[in-house]
């Protein structure tokens, strides 16, 4: 596309911003013969030019909430770069298929997706549906150009290898096979839903996917995580199991819920894992004869009719009489209520829903960890040796292979204790300490935690269950409406077959199977941080909590890779911390006790992160500063696993985060008339990203989040020797909140054109450029030294770039940006630089400046940025340049990720901000989904800082083009 | 693993039979005991005899009543010789080498009643069923003198249905030494220091919430309670005056001093067995 066209669609899009944007990209670009019928020719196919720039953000902005949405985009071509089509049209057919697969997903599971939008309810999703009704108009036309675009895509995308699909093969517990297509890249609850869809199964939060690693080991597959990641190289084989056993089936709504339950209970019964005893046997067994068979018909059911049913591991002639005896006097009961007594009786045995992993004491002896509803359990051979009630842990880590629970004193000791298990390996030891945090969730949890916690408990990795507790299950399935759903049993011969061919579990496949978890609001789980920070946390220091909050911020997905840990961190350990008010709920309390109970731990949490920050340099801080190495890793979700291909050029993802401290977030409440919100956590965090905007404390928590695509490495850019095409992609992004003054201002003003939101613009140009000629260590390589470095451009976008750096340096940088929003991004392109800026702004008013860039070296790249701001409520009245209190860069890398992280802190006309700014690189090949990484990455900071407000993302994308087209 | 309140009708179902056995004369000189007091052997008599009795007439039991043998002293004592737990009979082997033989007579008996039987065969295993405790939900098993790890194992294979919790027994013969089931989920719990740290095992080791009733004297709280469909809630006691609290339970007293001085307790001398007359 060419700059003229790049600037029509702006002109189309955002009227009022085309003035500005026009002139400035046209005059850079004329000498390079814009409307260069070739290169337009080439684009024609894959990229329709009016659309072309804004489709391509498709890919990222659906992850963004809706006010980061809006676009001005701008984009040019160059004639020098004919080739480079090919390579943008292979970009694109990416992030097409992902906006297709996103639609499907959407499609099939529309109600299981505005659940799990509820399940969230973190700072992100939120908003997105708020916002929604007001950006209506805007979405839709971005939609309608997307369509058609997509469209030719798509038929071009046909010979696209990228548009791959897979077969899932799922068994399913009455040992049938279920087969279907996944789009390569799906999330593992787009397969699970797809099972449940073909079940009829609406109760489906009892249930799970399970695979087989690599060791052999069963995993539970984490529905949040693509699917592909999570299996690697094993086969795309599953088995669809119960995953927590109700504790009283005869509370589930539906029939079919319980029938497959019972299913599940027979294959436990059978491969022994449920062991029980000969009485138990027959009578289970004369109940399944009697749902499956009907009553017994002494003509029809000889002896041998049930040889074909195996209702122990050890079936004995004498044991098949005995069913058959109990089975007779079954007569008249119906299916359905021979499976409710089946399950009675199945829920009394001592061992049903343990889940149990293989491990050895202190002292070595072999010994069996039980993970069940109501705690840990430990078994040393078949005996009880122990039990710890969920109430009497404090908290669950693990570390290496070992496995601690710290436990709460007891009435006469003064001091908590903590007990070690080894497991047979670290796997082994994460997967234990999964299932523990999912079943505490589960079971003992009213709602799973909300991500506010994370705030101040979590250090390490992020794993949390993500789905329904089970009070929220059973509310959920009281609601639901339908006839009961007609589903046929199993005959005999399947279930017996199943059982023959299925290998047979044995305890320690029982135990593994226990699996890896979701991520979600619930618990605090970290992988791999210590437990003292977590301690720290618990603290009742507000500024403690925020700093260790940001801290967390960094860790993206730390149970990806383990192995990289930042020194602040100790590798493979996760620590599972639980309120401790939490501890002291009764066994026996009702569940409205224990909701009122968590309502006012709620109010405690809250009045805790309420607190004003200590404008000084808080613990953490000076922790920090104590350890100048500890380096937070950022790592966007799942591209640990990727591996960066050889020559891959690093993706460059800055993530700015400045902020902090927003007190009462829930003050004013954007839409909603009632400025008050009740106390709850949740809502809390749910209401605070929109709320930021409009309305605001008194305290002013800046929040600022940068995605700042930057070329990472100018020695990418400038070598000529990569042959292969390569990606890069910087984001920046920028959170802010407003200041207090705008309090009560409604979020439609805070939309409205904020005359200050003119900052950046000088910046950004500058920036580009300093990208391009400044050689930047590659993200690999960046020292903490770099990082700085790295961190300085978003800042310094208001200033021309040299000055940059010292902006940053003073603290000065986080002030400009608040001062002056830039809205706009330009570019130009350098005669073999093809560059695309775009910049969204929520603003109508935003103005806008070009800047284009000059005469670039020659680099076979392409480069695309993309800013996406939020509206700035800006009070930037205050021209007062804040006092820089701190100033902090923490770098941290894992294989194809570098994560630079600034933070700052100023005071300010007596207010107190904090800016962090994170800078991401990722680094890799085509084959990586930069953009979910990205929108990973951008969560993930959201979620972590859920009191700040991402103000803004910019996206720097550099993609190197083959020489050869060149 | 349902942490469900006791229900009191699932608990400690009703019995039909008890098993005792009759007194040797030995009982008075041989019979093993920690103390060192002499036994009245007439009393012991009488007292065993009205034991029988309120067995046998006011709570309607059938009672099997297995001849002495003078070469076992202790064999008055029958609940250590087997476990009886539904239709399963864990035929036990009695941690004191003198008693080993005692399982004998008694096995015998219990397959007459038609139980399926287990044998404790294992050389290194010992149990006696004095420190097993069977709450109606779970099963405690004492670690103690006379009770090992590797018994309690194979306890816990013949009741598979039930979990199987060890507790560890100081200072005590037997588990049940202080303490026994005095109603559906109410467990009867000596006032001594060992007691209450059993009890608090137990307590901890359970997904069940019990009441307990502490009773001053250990041996107070071994009592033998039982659930007859014909005549309510029904336990031989000891002490008068706690049990009272007990409103709803027909309260029999029973004298065991004699016994107890050889260490038997009102348990000791009777497994209950429920079995329908026609199985």
């Amino acid at each position: 596309m060419t700059t003229e066209v790049g600037s029509e669609s702006d002109v189309k899009k955002v009227p009022e911003v085309q003035q500005q944007t026009a002139p400035a990209s046209a005059e850079p670009s004329q000498e390079e013969s814009p409307s260069d019928p070739e290169a337009a020719a080439s684009l024609e196919p894959s990229s329709p030019p009016a659309d072309g720039g804004p489709k391509k953000e498709k890919g990222i902005s659906r992850f963004l909430p809706p006010w980061l949405k809006r676009q001005k985009s701008q984009s040019q071509d160059k004639p020098g770069e004919s080739s480079a089509p090919p390579k943008q049209e292979s970009v694109e057919a990416v992030q097409e298929e992902q906006e297709e697969k996103h639609g499907a997903g959407a499609a099939t599971a529309s109600t299981e997706q505005t659940e799990e939008e509820k399940s969230i309810g973190s700072a992100d999703t939120q908003p997105v549906r708020e916002e929604k009704s007001e950006e209506k108009e805007v979405e839709t036309k971005e939609e309608e150009q997307v369509i058609p675009h997509e469209a030719s895509g798509l038929s071009a995308l046909k010979l696209n290898k990228k548009m791959k699909m897979v077969v899932c093969h799922v068994t399913l517990l009455d040992g049938s096979q279920f087969s279907c297509e996944v789009e390569k890249r799906a999330k593992g609850q787009y397969l699970f839903f797809q099972v449940c869809e073909h079940l009829n199964l609406l109760e489906k939060d009892y249930f799970g996917l399970s695979f087989k690693d690599n060791a052999e080991q069963r995993c539970w597959l984490d529905p949040t995580k693509e699917i592909k990641r999570q299996i690697r190289n094993s086969q795309w084989q599953f088995a669809f199991s119960v995953k927590f056993y109700p504790l009283d089936p005869s509370q589930l709504t539906e029939d079919i819920t319980r029938y497959l339950l019972c299913l599940q209970l027979r294959q436990d019964i059978a491969s022994g894992r449920l062991p029980c005893s000969f009485v138990t046997h027959a009578l289970l067994g004369s109940y399944t004869l009697q749902a499956e068979l009907g009553d017994h018909d002494p003509e029809e059911h000889r002896l041998d009719y049930i040889s074909d049913f195996q209702f122990a591991p050890n079936q004995t002639k004498e044991l098949e009489e005995k069913v058959v005896e109990l089975h007779k006097s079954h007569r008249g009961m119906t299916p359905a209520q021979s499976d409710a007594q089946f399950l009675e009786n199945a829920k009394k045995l001592s061992m049903y829903g343990v889940d149990l992993h293989h491990a050895k004491d202190s002292e070595g002896v072999d010994i069996m960890l039980g993970v069940c509803a109501n705690g840990l359990l430990i078994y040393k051979d078949r005996l009880r040796i122990n039990r710890f009630a969920w109430p009497k842990i404090l908290k669950i880590s693990y570390k290496r292979s070992n496995f601690y629970i710290k436990i709460r004193p007891g009435e006469t000791e003064q001091f908590e204790s903590t007990v070690g298990f080894k497991l047979p390996n670290h796997r082994a030891a994460k997967r234990v300490w999964k299932v523990c945090v999912e079943h505490h969730t589960f079971f003992r949890l009213v709602s799973p935690e909300q991500p506010t916690k994370t705030k101040f408990l979590t250090l390490g990795s992020k794993f949390r269950y993500s789905g329904r507790t089970q009070a929220q299950t059973r509310q959920a399935s009281s609601l639901i409406d339908r006839p009961a759903p007609y589903f046929q049993r199993t005959s005999s011969k399947r279930i017996s077959r199943s059982l023959d061919g299925a290998p047979v579990v044995n305890v320690s496949d029982y135990s593994q199977a226990a699996g890896a978890g979701e991520n979600g609001p619930a618990l605090e789980l970290n992988s791999d941080s210590k437990s003292q920070q977590v301690e720290v946390v618990e603290e009742p220091d507000a500024d403690a909590a925020t700093s260790i909050s940001s801290e967390t911020a960094f860790e993206t997905d730390g149970a990806g890779a383990p192995e990289r840990k930042s020194k602040l961190r100790v590798q493979g350990e996760n620590i599972y911390v639980r309120h401790s008010n939490l501890m002291l709920e009764d066994l026996d309390k009702t569940q409205e006790d224990v909701l009122k109970h968590q309502a006012s731990i709620s109010e405690l949490k809250r009045s805790f992160m309420e607190a004003t920050p200590d404008p000084m340099p808080s613990q953490w801080d000076k922790r920090l500063t104590g350890s100048p190495a500890t380096t937070l890793r950022l790592q966007a979700q799942g591209s640990a696993e990727v591996k960066p291909e050889v020559n891959g050029q690093p993706e460059v993802v800055e993530v700015v985060e400045e902020t902090v401290v927003i007190e009462e977030v829930v003050k004013a409440k954007p839409k909603s008339p009632a400025p008050e919100v009740p106390a709850t956590v949740e809502t809390e965090c749910a209401a605070e990203v929109k709320e930021e905007r409009s309305l605001s404390s008194d305290s002013d928590s800046e929040e600022e989040a940068e995605y700042h695509a930057q070329p990472p490495t100018t020695t990418t850019h400038n070598n000529k020797k990569k042959q292969e095409p390569e990606e890069e992609q910087e984001a920046v992004l920028i959170q802010q909140a407003p200041p207090s003054g705008i309090e009560s201002q409604p979020i439609t003003e805070a939309a409205e054109p904020a005359p200050s939101a003119e900052e950046e613009k000088p910046a950004e140009l500058p920036e580009e450029e300093v990208h391009a000629d400044e050689p930047l260590a590659t993200p690999d390589e960046a020292p903490n030294g770099h990082a700085l470095q790295a961190k300085a451009p978003p800042t310094l976008r208001a200033a021309p770039t040299e000055e940059e750096e010292p902006h940053i340096v003073n603290g000065s940088a986080s002030r400009v940006e608040a001062e002056h929003l830039p809205q706009v991004i330009c570019c130009s392109e350098p005669p073999v630089v093809k560059t695309e800026m775009v910049t969204i702004s929520d603003t109508f008013a935003a103005q806008k400046t070009e800047i284009s860039t000059k005469e670039v070296p020659i680099v076979h790249t392409e480069t695309k940025t993309i800013t996406y701001e939020a509206a700035q409520l800006d009070g930037n009245g205050d021209g007062e340049p804040g006092v820089l209190m701190t100033a902090q860069t923490i770098t941290s890398e894992s294989l194809c990720t570098t994560t630079t992280t600034h933070i700052t802190k100023t005071l300010k006309g007596g207010l107190s901000e904090t800016r962090i700014e994170k800078r991401i690189v990722i680094t890799g090949d085509s084959d990586i989904d930069h953009d979910q990484a990205l929108a990973q990455a951008i969560k993930e900071a959201k979620e972590q800082h859920p009191d700040m407000s991402v103000t803004r993302v910019v996206v720097h994308k550099e993609t190197e083009l083959a020489e050869d087209e060149d | 693993m349902a942490e469900v309140p006791l229900s009191k009708a699932q608990l400690l179902p009703g019995f039909t039979h008890a098993v005792v056995r009759a007194l040797p004369q030995s009982l008075a000189k041989e019979a093993l005991r920690t103390g060192s007091l002499e036994v009245d052997l007439l009393k012991a008599q009488e007292e065993h005899d009205k034991y029988v009795s309120v067995l046998k007439h006011r709570l309607g039991l059938e009672v099997v009543e297995l001849p002495a043998d003078e070469a076992l002293p202790d064999c008055v004592f029958v609940e250590d010789a087997a476990v009886v737990c539904g239709d399963t009979a864990l035929i036990t082997r009695p941690g004191a080498e003198s008693r080993r033989k005692e399982t004998e007579a008694m096995k015998a008996a219990l397959t007459e009643l038609g139980l399926s039987i287990v044998e404790m065969t294992d050389e290194s295993a010992t149990l006696d069923g004095g420190d097993v405790l069977f709450t109606g939900r779970e099963f405690f098993v004492g670690l103690s003198m006379r009770t090992n790890q590797r018994g309690a194992e194979i306890l816990a294979d013949a009741f598979k249905d039930y979990a199987v919790s060890t507790v560890p027994v100081q200072d005590r013969l037997h588990l049940k030494s202080f303490c026994s089931m005095a109603g559906p989920g109410l467990i009867a719990i000596g006032a001594s220091e060992a007691a209450q740290k059993a009890l608090k095992i137990m307590q901890q080791m359970s997904d069940h919430n019990y009441d307990k009733l502490t009773l001053p004297d250990d041996l107070a709280a071994n009592c033998v309670y039982m659930n007859l469909p014909s005549k309510g809630d029904s336990a031989l006691r000891l002490l008068l005056q706690v049990f009272e609290k007990l409103k709803d339970h027909m309260l029999i007293p029973v004298s065991n001093q004699e016994k107890v001085k050889v260490d038997g307790a009102l348990t000791c001398c009777s497994v209950l067995v429920n079995r329908k007359k026609n199985i």
